[in-house]
């Protein structure tokens, strides 16, 4: 399974060296969300004082950028790889480094640069300083030290990495459209690629989420994904006081729900501009206090 | 004297923020140094992507002792001024004290303070921590187990070691003994981060340069851009092209690297059929590249040149193939964008401007482009310009905002109108609007001269003016989100450049009822005018003061001017300053200024004692004086002349015939008492002096005129 011969190599070359520095491993979040920093697994341990390590895949759907299958590097739904590490150590961008040489992209062979990038969430009110990093002139990464999240603070601040795993992989196998990626690292008759594996998934969901997703099925979904979040949030606060907070990751979960909901409504083309803004800010409202929350819960660090 | 070397090795410091951040470091260390009593002989500072340093030589190795005598109470004065005054100067008693001998106020007590002059490297100990804790980068940021704590170190990327070493060249230097959070200054730093990574021992700044540019790092900026320049044109000569300068780009990939690698490399013939700016800015923005031109043509060739940050260890090869990929995906996009725009007509894309807001008060894009539209008709006579062709080039100018080339590169807002424009078969002269009438953009720019580009500029600018202000939306101080100033000074130079005539007051009035009714009117000139619109064109005047103050011209003349009711054509106006600048060189125009002023001098001390004014015609019989009569018939005359003149608008000849005022004006100041002991020849002269300021307001208000 050599990360520059398929897409399952690379992936679990990045899985075995971050394990190998201490993270947790975790698999996806079972849950649609637009980028893997919406995992709690990274949004929520974010916060609060508690050391934190993780690493996972995590499929991302960008509702938006679905393109029917026929654009080489555009897709609805792709992999990131994420990893987070709270608090950052001092040796971060030498263990990125590090991570690419293992994938096979040698420092002495290409031109691996950090240009500045700060990132901003405004669903999730959160913001970081960083990078994209480039390789050859290629963005591969994405690597940000959070200073706010969920309307928090960070304290620790986290370091995270964002690994755009397709576009990494087309690079390490020097292909040029995405679905002609060698999935498995067979030849010939056994060989899968990511377009068998995701080229007819891209035209349907394509279909579906610029023509025919049901809008107002939909636009109810929000309300009610806001609405159960914050019940749930409300619930979760234990004898009614603000000290201590039981349900943090369910109500969560509705944000996530909410989110992903939103960006299926903006494809489909039924949100005006304004009501953009207003729906952006709904979300981030329900971010912030799911953050609240979490940071009153144990692993949040609540005492 | 002994140097000081100051190095903050950091993770990669954005480009855009590098030279500022060195500038910022000089200036405060030095400053800090100067404050302490410690000149300096001379100062330093660079940047890298991954180090700021500061060298800093010949300064005095300690401070100088500071002798201060000071002054206290009198003897036997009361006992809280002498406890005031021991504690104020660290006294331990008054035996300490020396008494001063004063046999007229009192004999008082003085305090000999010697401050001993500290250490140099003791004060740097002090000063350099501050300034790093308190360094000024536009966006900073916390990192790393420290940021739980309050007041960790903020930096603008996580700073990793400090080297700060003083002394003498012929000596092992000092470590300046400071810490930061867990970062203890000392003399380590590294070199490349690729190429030379290990440790890095260093004395003092020329060994430091030294050994970093053996470890493949170019400290100095400037070194790097020229470096980077030079073999950029010469990669380009050498294939038998020519690089396209642009030094914005050079500045930021400058500040990417810290040992400069320059590489070209190709892209399929086929992207040349693309317009060459959206080639370019392609490969620039997205890629930081540059693009080089076929001197023949002049057009682009399919090259482009990129600026690694190593030597790679196959020559290259593999980053100019991994960049050519990344230009191939772009070029790919771009060409698909562009292809897409031309299916489109651009009026197909206006019904879309329905659901854009312009702006909250002034509705949306389409009500705009309506407005504007609407404008261009109403201003194309004025220029010449073809009412319909202004029309439907006003129609078309903003519909390339909704295209995909704009959507991806908006500095190509205008340009893309005007190819799109062509695509589709519009008239030359309306394509070219599209580009046109965003210009200019600032005093550098050029003016167009198309008269349909002139009068969709005008349009454009003046809606945008007149519907900030109908909302009183105006540029307040450094704030000017709108970028009003620009929009007036861009009508100021489109109305003067191309010498254009206009009643811009009635333009404005009449604009402004498409954003408000009617309220606050107020007399402008005998017709009735809506305030904002008086206060619009006070703003026009204070743009061209600043437009004319800038280029070195008396901007006061401007005031002088519009001090005369009714100045609103914007061209007239500015001839008349010219021609009034030009007349005050003259020996007559001073002349009569300092005449004129000293009449309105007078005027204003004797109507205050009087509490009355002095116009009114004067009466000839009441005449004494043969240059009282001369005086009288020379200012009818001037005012005869010179409003024909004006009428003429040859303000040339009418400030001739001002001139011819002088010697009549010097002669009855010469010759003639005003305050004469009769009442009515003393109020006879004064209406007399009230004629010349009356005469020269054909001109201009003199007043208004600073000396």
């Amino acid at each position: 399974m050599r990360p520059e011969r398929s897409f399952q190599g690379l992936i679990l070359t990045l899985q075995r060296f971050w394990a190998d520095q201490g993270c947790v491993i975790l698999q996806p979040y079972d849950m649609e969300m637009g980028a893997g920093t919406f995992h709690p697994a990274t949004t929520l341990r974010a916060l609060g004082p508690k050391p934190w390590r993780a690493a996972y895949v995590q499929p991302s759907r960008r509702p938006k950028d679905g393109r029917y299958g026929e654009n080489p590097n555009r897709l609805q739904h792709y992999y990131q790889y994420q990893v987070i590490m709270k608090p950052s150590p001092p040796d971060l961008q030498d263990l990125y480094l590090r991570s690419l040489a293992a994938i096979g992209l040698d420092s002495s062979l290409h031109d691996i640069r950090f240009v500045e990038d700060d990132w901003e969430s405004p669903t999730l009110g959160a913001w970081g300083l960083g990078w994209e990093c480039w390789c050859d002139g290629m963005e591969v990464s994405q690597f940000t030290y959070f200073q706010q999240v969920a309307g928090v603070e960070c304290a620790p601040v986290a370091g995270e990495l964002t690994y755009g795993l397709e576009r990494l992989a087309m690079y390490v196998q020097g292909v040029d459209r995405v679905y002609d990626l060698n999935f498995n690292g067979r030849d010939g008759a056994d060989k899968v690629t990511y377009g068998d594996v995701f080229l007819q998934a891209e035209q349907e969901y394509s279909r579906h989420n610029f023509e025919h997703s049901d809008a107002d099925m939909l636009f109810k979904q929000f309300s009610m994904a806001e609405e159960a979040c914050r019940k749930y949030l409300a619930a979760g606060w234990k004898d009614g006081q603000r000290e201590a907070h039981l349900m943090a990751l369910p109500a969560y979960d509705q944000c996530i729900k909410a989110s992903h909901v939103f960006n299926l409504l903006d494809a489909r083309g039924v949100i005006s501009v304004t009501e953009r803004q207003s729906y952006i800010g709904r979300v981030r409202d329900l971010a912030k206090a799911c953050g609240e929350a979490w940071v009153k819960t144990a692993a949040g660090g609540a005492a | 004297m002994p140097d000081l070397l100051l190095e903050l090795f950091s993770e990669e410091i954005p480009a855009r923020m590098q030279a500022k951040a060195a500038d910022d470091l000089r200036r405060m260390v030095t400053d800090k140094l100067v404050a302490e009593g410690l000149v300096y002989e001379g100062a330093k500072a660079f940047a890298t992507p991954r180090r700021l340093t500061l060298t800093v030589h010949g300064i005095p190795a300690r401070q100088s002792d500071l002798k201060e005598e000071r002054k206290g109470p009198r003897v036997g004065g009361p006992d809280a001024a002498i406890q005031g005054f021991l504690k104020a100067t660290g006294l331990a008693s008054l035996d300490q004290a020396k008494i001063q001998r004063d046999p007229k106020k009192g004999d008082f007590y003085i305090a000999l303070i010697e401050k001993p002059g500290r250490a140099t490297l003791d004060v740097l100990a002090e000063i350099l921590p501050v300034i790093i804790r308190t360094f000024p980068w536009p966006k900073s940021m916390r990192w790393g187990e420290r940021s739980a704590r309050s007041g960790a170190l903020q930096w603008v990327r996580p700073l990793h070691s400090i080297i700060a070493t003083f002394g003498i060249e012929t000596e092992e230097p000092d470590v300046v003994t400071f810490a930061i959070d867990d970062i203890a200054a000392g003399q380590t730093t590294s070199g490349h981060r690729f190429m030379a990574p290990a440790p890095i021992g260093v004395r003092r700044f020329e060994d430091y340069e030294a050994k970093l540019q053996a470890a493949k790092v170019v400290l100095d900026p400037q070194r790097r851009k020229d470096t980077i320049l030079a073999d950029a044109k010469e990669l380009a000569f050498a294939q038998g092209f020519e690089l396209v300068e642009d030094q914005m780009l050079l500045d930021e990939v400058s500040g990417l690297v810290e040992w400069p690698v320059v590489l070209m490399g190709s892209f399929d013939k086929v992207f040349l059929s693309i317009p060459g700016e959206v080639i370019r800015a392609t490969i620039r923005n997205n890629q930081k590249c540059f693009v080089v031109s076929d001197p023949k043509t002049g057009k682009l060739a399919n090259k482009f040149i990129l600026t690694a940050n190593i030597e790679a260890s196959d020559g290259g090869k593999a980053i100019v193939a991994g960049n050519e990929r990344v230009i191939r995906a772009r070029l790919s996009d771009a060409k698909f964008f562009y292809e897409t725009d031309l299916k489109t007509k651009l009026e197909e894309r206006l019904r879309k401007f329905d659901g854009i807001v312009f702006h909250e008060k002034l509705g949306t894009q389409a009500e705009r482009i309506a407005r504007i539209e609407r404008l261009a008709a109403e201003v194309a006579p004025l220029v010449g310009a073809d009412v319909a062709k202004a029309t439907r080039a006003a129609h078309l100018a903003k519909a390339d905002l909704l295209t995909e080339v704009v959507g991806e590169f908006p500095e190509l807002q205008g340009l893309m109108g005007k190819y799109y424009a062509l695509a589709q078969g519009e008239d030359a002269s309306v394509a070219a609007a599209s580009e046109e009438h965003y210009k200019p953009q600032g005093p550098a720019d050029r003016v167009p001269a198309d008269p349909v580009s002139i009068a969709v500029a005008l349009a454009d600018k003046l809606d945008t003016l007149t519907g900030f202000w109908a909302f009183d939306e105006k540029p307040t101080g450094s704030k000017d989100p709108y970028a009003l100033r620009r929009a007036a000074l861009g009508v100021i130079r489109l109305m003067v450049e191309n010498a254009i005539r206009t009643n811009l007051m009635q333009l404005l009035n009449r604009h402004i009822r498409s954003f408000v009714t009617a309220q606050g009117m107020k007399d402008w000139n005998g017709t009735q005018v809506d305030q904002k619109c008086i206060d619009l064109l006070s703003f026009f005047a204070d743009r061209l003061k600043v437009q004319l103050r800038d280029q070195g011209a008396r901007h006061d003349l401007v005031d002088a001017v519009f001090a005369l009711e009714g100045q609103d054509d914007l061209l007239m106006i500015v001839r008349r300053v010219e021609a009034l600048g030009k007349f005050l060189d003259t020996d007559d125009g001073k002349n009569l200024l300092a005449g004129v002023k000293r009449a309105a001098n007078i005027l204003r001390i004797e109507e205050k004692k009087d509490g009355k004014t002095f116009d009114g015609t004067p009466d000839t019989s009441l005449y004494a004086s043969a240059e009282e009569k001369t005086l009288a018939k020379a200012i009818e005359q001037a005012k005869a002349d010179a409003g024909a003149a004006v009428a003429k608008e040859d303000f040339a000849a009418a400030m001739t015939a001002m001139a011819k005022l002088r010697p009549a004006v010097d002669a009855f100041f010469d010759k003639v008492k005003v305050n004469d002991d009769d009442a009515k020849v003393r109020e006879n002269r004064l209406k007399l002096l009230n004629e010349i300021r009356a005469a020269t307001r054909a001109v201009a208000d003199f007043s208004k005129i600073q000396d």
